[in-house]
């Protein structure tokens, strides 16, 4: 029988191996799995490759990941954000390796490496700094950029609900990078705040379908980050 | 630069209102941060935009009463939004395949410089010990099919915004058409910046000096 729901976000994650490559979902902090991040920071594994939009704010969530110093590199699209002090400060110190990526970019990099495609040509990015180093090609007059497909060991995803084959439904705006790191990561989990029976669902209605989840956890009221930075919090 | 440091044209209001006139009816829109965002205040009568955010939602609507706003509902700016009716939410890559495919009819961003040419810089200073943050600003000029930018015709300490050639790095080669300032609407054309309509009592001389580029006259017919 399938049953993807485990029962704590340590057990989720407890084959997290040091040298894993870990994609974290949000825009900022919406979608971002605060709890997954700290049960992910409990687990200690070290030198992670983080792939996520942004680079967490204050000391809590990926900035609280980000200052264990057991991230090595980050891949993302914006890392300055308003109360952004963890980040720069390891990045200006040589302790983090960048690779800045435009956001669309980025996304379709996950979305391709989930799909089986290896790399694929954008025409962002041409003429830019971003595009130094990368095979250009002309397509009907037109100049692109050769990006390749990112796939994870990991992906940390927070949904709202789900069912125990791992079909996903998300909220609003906080679906951003979830359904496509669920398909581009070997292990994904997604922490959502009600777990329901297989068939509970609609499938007209399903988003992530659960081929490409392997584990859910129920986090009933997930914290969010703008209200535990304006509080001070430090994690752990 | 400082011929008439005292020169008044519009507002930040005024210039976002002027853009808002050049939207056709039906237009699905990306507002960048900043001024950008003023112009959904100024939807002339009888038209209705559908705005875009590229963190995820068509048909945002106004940002809520204090108190009122949820953090998964946000826009590219990660402020708090509502949702228009007829709203859809989506997922990452297909935000942005709306972009690139050239589904989303403009985009109005904010700017650094512009070149004649229509280059555009507004990601980075290039200052060394700048943390390097892209987000999605070169999809949307590489993808959108058209990009004006509404800005300050000058910086704080007077230097042009509208120059020959970019000197900080670009977000996007020869991608911007138009160029709303407090001084002037300006096109971007093959022969270079040309003069579109002066703000109210600013001469085109006075916009000629303030703009690092040749500035073409305004097409006969057009103030």
């Amino acid at each position: 029988m399938i049953n993807k729901q485990v029962a704590s976000a340590a057990e989720a994650l407890a084959d997290v191996a040091d040298g894993a490559t870990v994609m974290i979902g949000g825009f900022g902090e919406a979608g971002s799995p605060i709890e997954l991040i700290h049960a992910l920071i409990d687990q200690g594994a070290r030198d992670l490759t983080v792939v996520s939009n942004n680079a967490g704010s204050g000391e809590v969530g990926l900035a609280a990941l980000i200052k264990t110093g057991r991230v090595s590199k980050v891949i993302c699209s914006y890392p300055r954000t308003a109360n952004s002090t963890v980040f720069p400060e390891l990045y200006n110190a040589g302790k983090l390796e960048l690779e800045l990526v435009p956001q669309g970019t980025l996304a379709e990099r996950i979305r391709a490496g989930g799909a089986g495609i290896p790399a694929f040509y954008t025409p962002s990015a041409v003429g830019t700094p971003l595009a130094e180093g990368k095979e250009t090609r002309t397509f009907d007059g037109r100049d692109y950029l050769l990006e390749l497909g990112l796939k994870a060991d990991f992906a940390l995803i927070k949904g709202r609900t789900a069912d125990t084959h791992g079909n996903v439904l998300y909220n609003k705006t906080a679906r951003n990078f979830g359904p496509i790191m669920a398909m581009a990561a070997q292990t994904a989990v997604v922490q959502v705040e009600h777990v329901v029976q297989a068939g509970e669902l609609d499938p007209e209605t399903v988003v992530t379908p659960g081929v490409f989840v392997e584990r859910v956890v129920a986090v009933a009221n997930p914290v969010h980050e703008s209200e535990l930075v304006a509080a001070g919090a430090v994690y752990p | 630069m400082s011929t008439e440091t005292s020169l008044k044209g519009w507002t930040r209001d005024e210039m976002a209102k002027r853009l808002a006139q050049d939207i056709p009816d039906g237009s699905y829109v990306n507002l960048g941060i900043g001024i950008p965002e003023l112009v959904a205040k100024y939807v002339p009568d009888g038209r209705e935009f559908v705005y875009h955010t590229e963190n995820g939602l068509l048909g945002m609507g106004p940002s809520p009463q204090d108190g009122q706003g949820d953090p998964e509902l946000i826009n590219a700016g990660k402020r708090y939004v509502t949702a228009n009716p007829g709203a859809a939410y989506f997922h990452h890559a297909d935000s942005f395949a709306m972009i690139r495919g050239g589904h989303i009819d403009l985009c109005v961003l904010g700017a650094l410089q512009v070149s004649q040419s229509g280059d555009l810089a507004n990601w980075s200073t290039g200052e060394p010990n700048a943390i390097p943050a892209v987000g999605g600003a070169m999809d949307l000029v590489a993808g959108v099919k058209s990009i004006y930018v509404i800005t300050q015709h000058c910086t704080k300490a007077g230097e042009p915004k509208l120059v020959e050639s970019c000197t900080y790095p670009l977000t996007g080669l020869g991608v911007v058409t138009r160029i709303y300032t407090d001084l002037a609407v300006v096109e971007v054309t093959q022969d270079g910046f040309r003069l579109v309509e002066l703000s109210p009592g600013v001469s085109f001389k006075a916009v000629q000096e303030r703009t690092g580029a040749k500035l073409l006259p305004a097409l006969d017919g057009v103030r």
